[in-house]
């Protein structure tokens, strides 16, 4: 999911930030799996449903309740007319996905329905916006399924990466510190990136700016590791000592502020 | 010409090729016809390429079970000589007006060079420019060839927001925001056109190899073409020029 084949004129993916939630999402209800889905960051909104359908919810538990019943997550839900979906306390991960049979049907704008504000002008959703969707009442009848998802990556902290272009500039020294120590999240956590607190001495030489992509850890000036998430620029000039495995972006972006990670070569 | 290049895994679908570290047009020149050559090539695996100053990114559309196989096969289509240099590219020509109330930076760049505001504004719309590549924003292009009198650092604090189609000039580089961006650089103008158009395709008018140069005009003239720009009706003038 996102907007690919855009890099070269300086456009971000963008895409959902956890693909593996949001594809068990789409999976459930037998959507393609880059129908579009809703990305929730901490709290859930509150939606009604003009028309009857059949959800699914995924990523982060943020109590979901169906015209005030709990719900569970990975499972298909049929919501009727004028139901109400909303949410609660958030017990675990910080990004939960909402899809719909069929997939929202928002506005493609460059080959894509992912949201960034330079190309669809909004980004976030506010009170009062309404989202189209498919009417499948024929196969909403039909479907009862869910899934048995992989709840652990919500609670881990390991983060595998490879080896970054400019890794082998650093010193021993600092090789051996992104290995053994735990990292904090930083309140400078976005779409765009991810801010650690703890600071690596730093005495490497800036790089000519050069390419990126999400999942590059840059290593800034000061010190301050920046792990890049989906929203990313196509082009930086800080050092990039890591890269991310992709399944190590979705454990990422459950994470925010206060959570503690490690780093783990593959 | 043909440079000493590196090749290196970047993450697990994507190959670095790297340059030798420095900003020239011969490397860019190179960057251009290797891309081009691969792209002529048409290996299916391969979904994305971009590039920038000294290096080009190759992004494979799955995880690459071996990257020796893939980065021969760059090799050879490196050492092919299939495409020569372009030796032609397009120079693009910028409205800008360099009227103070745009140019909210002219007067300390004023103090700071101790130049006059017209000799600035002078040493920068009568040098052509190379674009390296778009990146920072959508659209935004990378541009070699300011004038040395010009280099400025770029601003201790940067600023919050950066009015779209600001020109500004930075270290030794000069640009134009496509879009409203916080940013560092010193502003000396402003350009009416539209850098970035999601509905158009491509959605910017330049790519990485063109040149550009910044074409003067009056306070009238920018709300003019402003006008034309925003109802898709402005034609940018252009030439191909010879290297």
């Amino acid at each position: 999911m996102g907007r690919f084949g855009f890099q070269g004129y300086g456009v971000p993916y963008a895409g959902v930030m956890d693909t593996y939630a949001a594809s068990v999402a789409n999976m459930v209800l037998g959507n393609d799996e880059s129908a579009a889905v809703l990305e929730m960051t901490m709290m859930g909104p509150v939606l009604q449903f003009d028309s009857e359908t059949i959800i699914c919810l995924s990523g982060a538990d943020m109590s979901p309740m169906l015209n005030n019943e709990p719900v569970e997550n990975n499972r298909a839900i049929h919501v009727a007319k004028n139901a109400v979906l909303s949410f609660g306390k958030l017990n675990s991960g910080f990004r939960g996905y909402l899809s719909v049979s069929g997939g929202f049907k928002t506005n493609k704008v460059m080959g894509s329905r992912s949201m960034f504000k330079a190309i669809t002008g909004s980004f976030i959703l506010a009170k009062g916006d309404e989202l189209l969707i498919d009417d499948h009442v024929e196969a909403i009848l039909k479907k009862n399924a869910s899934i048995k998802m992989n709840y652990k990556y919500l609670y881990s902290n390991i983060i595998e990466v490879y080896k970054g272009p400019e890794f082998e500039r650093l010193s021993k020294n600092q090789q051996d510190m992104l290995w053994s120590q735990e990292f904090i999240i930083s309140k400078d956590n976005n779409r765009m990136a991810y801010q650690l607190e703890q600071l690596l001495d730093n005495d490497l030489e800036p790089i000519i700016t050069s390419l990126v992509l999400p999942g590059t850890v840059q290593l800034t000036p000061s010190g301050k590791l920046i792990v890049l998430m989906r929203d990313c620029q196509t082009t930086g000039g800080y050092p990039r000592v890591l890269q991310l495995k992709e399944s190590a972006m979705n454990i990422m972006a459950q994470k925010f502020m206060g959570n503690k990670i490690r780093f783990k070569l593959i | 010409m043909t440079f000493n290049l590196t090749y290196k895994p970047f993450g697990a679908r994507a190959i670095l090729v790297e340059w030798p570290s420095k900003i020239d047009v011969l490397i860019l020149k190179d960057i251009i016809r290797f891309k081009n050559t691969i792209q002529e090539n048409n290996i299916k695996s391969i979904v994305e390429l971009k590039s920038a100053y000294n290096s080009l990114l190759i992004i494979y559309d799955t995880i690459c079970r071996n990257f020796e196989n893939e980065i021969n096969l760059l090799k050879t289509i490196y050492n092919s000589h299939g495409l020569q240099y372009d030796s032609l590219s397009t120079l693009w020509k910028i409205p800008v007006c360099y009227d103070v109330c745009f140019g909210i930076d002219l007067e300390a760049v004023s103090v700071e060079k101790n130049l006059s505001k017209d000799e600035i504004i002078k040493r920068h719309f009568q040098a052509i420019y190379t674009v390296y590549f778009i990146g920072f924003l959508p659209g935004f292009l990378y541009l070699g060839g300011l004038d040395e009198v010009l280099h400025i650092p770029r601003k201790s604090t940067p600023r919050l927001k950066i009015e779209k189609g600001s020109v500004a000039i930075g270290g030794n580089q000069t640009g134009v925001y496509p879009i409203e961006s916080p940013g560092g650089w010193n502003i000396i103008g402003n350009s009416p056109i539209t850098f970035f158009n999601p509905k158009s395709n491509p959605p910017c008018f330049a790519k990485a190899g063109d040149k550009i140069s910044f074409k003067p005009i009056s306070l009238s003239d920018y709300h003019d073409i402003k006008t034309l720009s925003a109802a898709g009706v402005y034609q940018l003038e252009s030439e191909v020029i010879r290297d």
